[in-house]
């Protein structure tokens, strides 16, 4: 599909290779330097959140079309141990990293929609979506 | 082909421009080059400029915030300037603050900061 296009992580580089793919998307579809900013970061979060907790999984950008808006989707999906207390994880200060990472409540705040399944033993499927204004 | 973040001395002052995306063990190498640099030069201050740097992840805020406690230990201050308007805003939302780090606008304003915080 062109409208999609994923990086699979697996070691450190490939969030670098996978904020660079999400910024170039944002940057086609015109996003401008604040939420091209938004967008990196909460790749850049997903992205690391795989790679420290889930060992490896996947990360893809989609270009969505809703009526007459445009947005950016990004899907990162694993199946690591998932997460046993989603309401524990969507709260501001929790971490089971010692502080690394800012979580996924500060992703949410980044993104327009946040949509996050996850069950233990599964693996974690998280959706968060821009919309171009 | 790692590239290594310049540090530049200046009197008894370092120099940091970050100049491109920063991935894990760029920074982690520069905190690491900073902290010798310090060592060996007996530097009191450090400015970091980031004005290039155009989003900042919680990983690249860590390290950078570390890396301010550890030049502290080591009796070195750091002023941070050049946070452009997106990555102020994307990382007060991610909920980083990087309170009781000494800021300016520009490399200038952070020389003469530093200055003032040395006393001199």
């Amino acid at each position: 599909m062109e409208n999609q296009s994923c990086v699979k992580i697996i070691n450190e580089w490939d969030i670098v290779a996978a904020r660079q793919l999400g910024r170039n998307v944002a940057k086609e579809l015109g996003f401008g330097t604040v939420d091209q900013a938004r967008i990196t970061t909460a790749i850049s979060e997903l992205a690391r959140n795989i790679y420290l907790y889930a060992g490896q999984g996947q990360v893809c950008i989609e270009k969505i079309y809703d009526g007459g808006k445009a947005g950016l989707r990004i899907v990162a999906v694993d199946s690591g141990p998932g997460i046993n207390d989603l309401r524990q994880v969507m709260e501001d200060g929790f971490s089971t990293s010692g502080g690394l990472g800012a979580g996924l409540p500060g992703v949410k705040r980044l993104m327009d929609e946040f949509l996050i399944d996850s069950n233990p033993g599964t693996g974690t499927d998280i959706k968060a979506t821009k919309w171009l204004r | 082909m790692r590239v290594r973040i310049p540090i530049l001395k200046l009197n008894d002052c370092l120099l940091v421009s970050i100049q491109w995306e920063l991935d894990d063990q760029t920074a982690l190498q520069f905190q690491e080059d900073l902290l010798h640099k310090i060592h060996e030069t007996s530097a009191n201050g450090v400015v970091i400029d980031l004005t290039s740097i155009d989003f900042i992840d919680s990983f690249i805020a860590k390290v950078l915030g570390d890396v301010i406690n550890m030049s502290k230990l080591m009796g070195a201050k750091v002023v941070i300037t050049g946070i452009q308007p997106a990555v102020a805003i994307t990382l007060i939302e991610l909920g980083i603050g990087l309170d009781d780090v000494l800021t300016a606008l520009d490399l200038e304003k952070g020389l003469e900061k530093l200055q003032q915080e040395l006393g001199e």
